[in-house]
This record gives C-alpha cells, structure tokens and sequence, in this order.
C-alpha cells in the first residue's frame, strides 16, 4: 500500500517536472512552471520521507533546515552573480551524487553485495565520476566567475595539458572498470577514493585552460554533466524519477550548450581543449586608424530624428550597471513614438539568456528583446544602432577576415544600420585586443566615456529638448 | 533484475527525447531561468540522500547522506526561488506581471 503511494506520488512528480519545463516556453506561463516544479519535488520528499525504512527524523529535519538556511541568501543574489550562483549550484548538484554514489558503494559491498550487478556498479562508477569532476569543475568555474583572486582568470596553460587529461580520466576509467568488475573484492574499498580523488583532480584541470569567454558553455556543460549525474544515481537506486529528473536536466544542459557553441562558432571540443597552445597575440602595427566622435547633443538630435533604434548591449553594460539608465533613454524615445528593440546576441551575458534578465530586472518589456536571427533581416531599416558595452558581437571582423579569431562567429549586422554609434570607455583597443572595423566604418559614430555617464548625459539632453524637467 | 535494467534505460532513452523535445521550445529569454529551474528539478536527487541518511545505517554513511541531503536541498530551495524571482521581472510592454494569471496577492 505505502509502496503503491510512493510510486504514485513519483509518478506524478516525474510528469509535474515535464509539464513545468514545457510552461517555460512562454514568459507568460513560466511561472507556472515554477509552482509544478515545487509540488513535485515536494511531493517526491514527502513520499520519500513516509517511508518505513526512513528514520532519524532529527538529522533529515536538521539536513532540511541548512539547506533553507543557504539556499535563501543564495537566491538573493545580484542578478549579474546568476553566473556564478548557477555554477555553484552544479556544484551541489555534483557533490551530492558523489557522496550518494560513495555512500551506496560502502553500504552495499559490507551489506548486500548482491545488489551491485554490472549494470548497477558501471551506473555507480558513472555517478561518482561525473559528481566529483562537475563538483570540482564547477567550484572553478564559480571562482572564475565571481573573479576569486587565487582562482586564476586567465587560462592556464602548459605543454602535454590535454595527453595529462586525457591520460588521468583514462587511469580513472580504468581503475573503475576494475572495481566495477569485482566490486566484492577486499581491495575494492581501498582503490575506491583512488577513483574519487582523479575525478576531483580532473574536475579542476578540466576547467583551468577555459578562458572568460567561453564560460557560458561550461557552464551548461556542467549543467549536462550535473543532470546526468543524477541519472546514473536513477539507475543505481532504481529510481525512475531521478532517471527522468536527469534526463531533462541534462538534455537542457546538452541544448543549451550547443546553442552556445553555435553562437560562437566553435566545436565542444574547441571550447573543452581548444586554449591549448593557443596564444591569442594583438595585431601589432598596421596604419593608425582615425575613431569619428560625435557629442552627445548631436547623437542626441540623431535620436530624435530617428524612427527605429536598436539597442544592442553587451556585458560591458552590466558592469557599467548602465541598465537602468539605458531603460530612461529606452522610455525617452519611445516617448517620441520612436520604435525601440533590443538586439540580444545569444552569448551578450555571462550564461544563456543573461542578458534578458538583466533587461528585464530594468523593467524593459520582454517584447522589445529581440534575438540575433530575428533582428538582422531588419538591420537595413534601422536609423540607429545603439551598441553599448558590446564588441566581438557586433565586429564586422567575424563575416570577413578569415584571419580574426573571431571568423565565423554569427553577429549582429550593427555595421548594416543607416548610423552607428558605440559608446566605449577609452581609446585603448578592447580586452580581447581584437580591433573592431565597426567602430572606424564611414556610417559609425564613437561616444567616449563611461556607458553609465553617456547614457544619463544623452537621457538628460533628450529629457531637456522635449521641456520635460 | 535485469528487467528492471532495461525498464530503467528505456525511461532513460524516453525521457531524454522528451527532454530535448520540450526545452527545444523554450523561449529563448528564458534560457537563464531555464537553467535554475532545471536545477532545482534535478535536486530530486534529494530523494536518494533522504534514503541514506534516515536508513538504519553506519554513522559514517548517514554522514555522507546528511551532506548530500544539505546539498541537494540547498539546490532545491535556492533553484525555485531565484527562478521565479527572475521570471517576475519579465513583462509586456502594458507593464503587467506576465504571468498575472497566477500571481497571488
């Protein structure tokens, strides 16, 4: 009778979480989805809990209590810390297999060696090793994120980074395959954390030579790995909930990742090994480029004049904290019957879709976020590209110099606007030391200073030319 | 025993193909907050850490169980909340919460 319950209340969870991912292919029902998910998983708890072998009521109530303890301060974060928060959350995610996964191994070799059949040990293997090395992977990649001085930013390289890789994961295969073999055998137990301890080694040579751009893809990387992590956890316990839990998380992670790659013109294995030996070196030399500035009273008219601007924003504008101001110059000209959008390139932010919620936090209407594919068949009829903090995604450079690091990439056709102005703090080339063609095209205009500074000074003139004080 | 192997892996291979399927659509705005709430669902490997810790084991296993369970629930608990804090600010241009349909006062 309790069994049947339990079952049921999985069943039930299981189709909850599906139906939770499907609400989010709107904003207008996501919400939703976020309640399916929550009574599900409670649910799942809760039948969990209820059953008989379950006790030591204290520990599972004080286990409970810590987690509400951190993971409220952890969902208050600064929407521009989301980043790292999701990277430490696959961290959980990691460990927490890991420790089930070791925790299963010890109880069931001294109990019930039976139960660990091929098939459930290559599945305990599995979960071990993808726990640990997302656990430690992921506590990197937040450290990178969040700038943790002793995590280091840029990639680190060495010679023979990739056969030491390689060659570590394929001892810890190795000895897992052994183990999985004869988990029953006496020193099973002791080559155990020999396992665990490569996998937490690989975790963090795996993430050391991945650079700052790329960190959107690790991290849905580590989302896929997180996921499968749990499935394998599915298999092990014979949990079809966890299975199909796991499943759609990785499948997300996959797609995501995927998308990411795409945006940027590279191949996973170019992100997981690409850095190797590869020296990104400033052009050195070459003619001095002439930058046009314009003043912000005379981008200020341009503005004015225009009846479709496009405001494509990069990272550069988070950390600037411009959002908002950028938000008072989005009201001040759609106060002029002016149609305003936002060109979002799918890697502006520092994960997937970052970018949008940083938006949405500065109360800009989802409507006018408008994707990269969508928005560059209009780019010809567009008065005004605005770019903000943005450089790589909108660097003609991608579609022509088959010499740039940036080849190929897909961007937004800034260039292809009827005017351009970018707004760039100095006269120094970018971080990635790539120069941008945009910025010395005929039709482009640079507005120097801080994005934050600029755009409040251009919200103030058009504020002041329509009498509004 | 091993027809519970090959149940497992067709509700595997089944949930997978839903799984990309699904995510497949959607939106696009909403790949952040599709991340932590894809998060917080896979914490139900909380399920597996309750299993451990409440069972009649060695003190040194529930330990590991307690972690585990401190872990995923941190997920679970910081995964739903930060999800729907983000999806609230997402609205149309009429400036109503998007989702006002479900938005409780």
């Amino acid at each position: 009778m309790i069994f049947g319950l339990v079952q049921l209340s999985y069943l039930v969870a299981s189709a909850l979480f599906i139906f939770s991912l499907h609400w989010m292919n709107t904003p207008a029902t996501a919400r939703k989805g976020v309640y399916a998910g929550v009574v599900g998983t409670t649910l799942a708890v809760a039948a969990t809990w209820a059953e008989p072998t379950v006790g030591h009521h204290l520990w599972i109530i004080g286990a409970i209590a810590l987690g509400f303890a951190v993971g409220i301060p952890l969902s208050m974060v600064p929407l521009t810390a989301v980043p790292q928060r999701t990277a430490l959350s696959h961290a959980f995610g990691g460990v927490a297999a890991g420790l089930v996964g070791t925790a299963e191994f010890y109880l069931r070799i001294a109990e019930n060696p039976g139960y660990l059949t091929p098939f459930r040990m290559t599945a305990l293997i599995t979960e071990i090793i993808l726990g640990y090395l997302t656990f430690t992977g992921s506590l990197m990649a937040t450290g990178k994120l969040q700038e943790v001085k002793w995590v280091p930013q840029r990639p680190v390289t060495y010679p023979g980074q990739n056969v030491i890789n390689v060659a570590l994961l394929a001892l810890a295969v190795a000895i897992a395959v052994a183990v999985a073999r004869t988990p029953t055998a006496p020193w099973a137990p002791y080559v155990f954390p020999v396992i665990i301890a490569l996998a937490l080694i690989f975790g963090v040579l795996l993430i050391i030579p991945i650079g700052g751009a790329d960190m959107p893809t690790v991290i849905a990387i580590l989302n896929s790995y997180a996921g499968l992590s749990a499935v394998a956890m599915g298999f092990v316990l014979d949990s079809k909930l966890l299975i199909t839990a796991g499943a759609l998380d990785g499948s997300s992670g996959l797609i995501l990742a995927i998308i990411m790659c795409k945006a940027m013109n590279r191949s996973f294995t170019n992100v997981l090994f690409g850095a190797f030996g590869q020296v990104q070196q400033a052009k050195v030399g070459g003619e001095e480029k002439v930058y046009k500035s314009e003043t912000i009273e005379g981008a200020a008219q341009v503005l004015e004049q225009a009846s479709f601007v496009v405001i494509i924003p990069g990272y550069g504008m988070a950390v600037a904290q411009a959002q908002h101001k950028v938000r008072e110059l989005y009201d001040q000209l759609k106060k002029r019957g002016i149609t305003v959008k936002f060109a979002i390139h799918p890697v502006a932010g520092r994960m997937p879709g970052h970018m949008n919620v940083l938006l949405a936090e500065a109360d800009i209407p989802y409507t006018d976020l408008v994707e990269m594919d969508e928005i560059n068949p209009d780019m010809p009829q567009v008065d005004v590209a605005l770019v903000v903090g943005a450089n790589d995604v909108v660097n003609p450079a991608a579609r022509s110099d088959k010499s740039s690091p940036i080849y190929g990439m897909p961007i937004i056709d800034a260039d292809k606007a009827r005017s351009v102005f970018a707004i760039k703090r100095s006269k120094n080339p970018g971080f990635a030391g790539i120069d941008n063609e945009l910025y010395f095209a005929d039709r482009t205009w640079m507005l120097f200073g801080d994005a934050k500074s600029v755009i409040g000074e251009l919200v103030k003139e058009l504020a002041g030319g329509s009498g509004m004080h | 025993m091993t027809s519970d192997m090959w149940a497992t892996l067709y509700v595997f291979v089944l949930a997978s193909f839903i799984g990309l399927g699904v995510i497949r659509r959607v939106s696009r705005l909403l790949h952040t907050p599709l991340m932590s709430l894809t998060n917080a669902i896979s914490a139900i490997a909380v399920v597996g850490a309750i299993l451990i810790t409440g069972g009649d084991y060695p003190l040194r296993i529930r330990i590991l169980g307690a972690v585990a369970l401190f872990a995923s629930m941190t997920n679970i608990v910081s995964g739903f909340l930060i999800t729907d804090r983000m999806l609230k600010m997402f609205k149309t241009g009429d400036k109503r919460p998007a989702a006002s349909g479900v938005e409780r006062s």
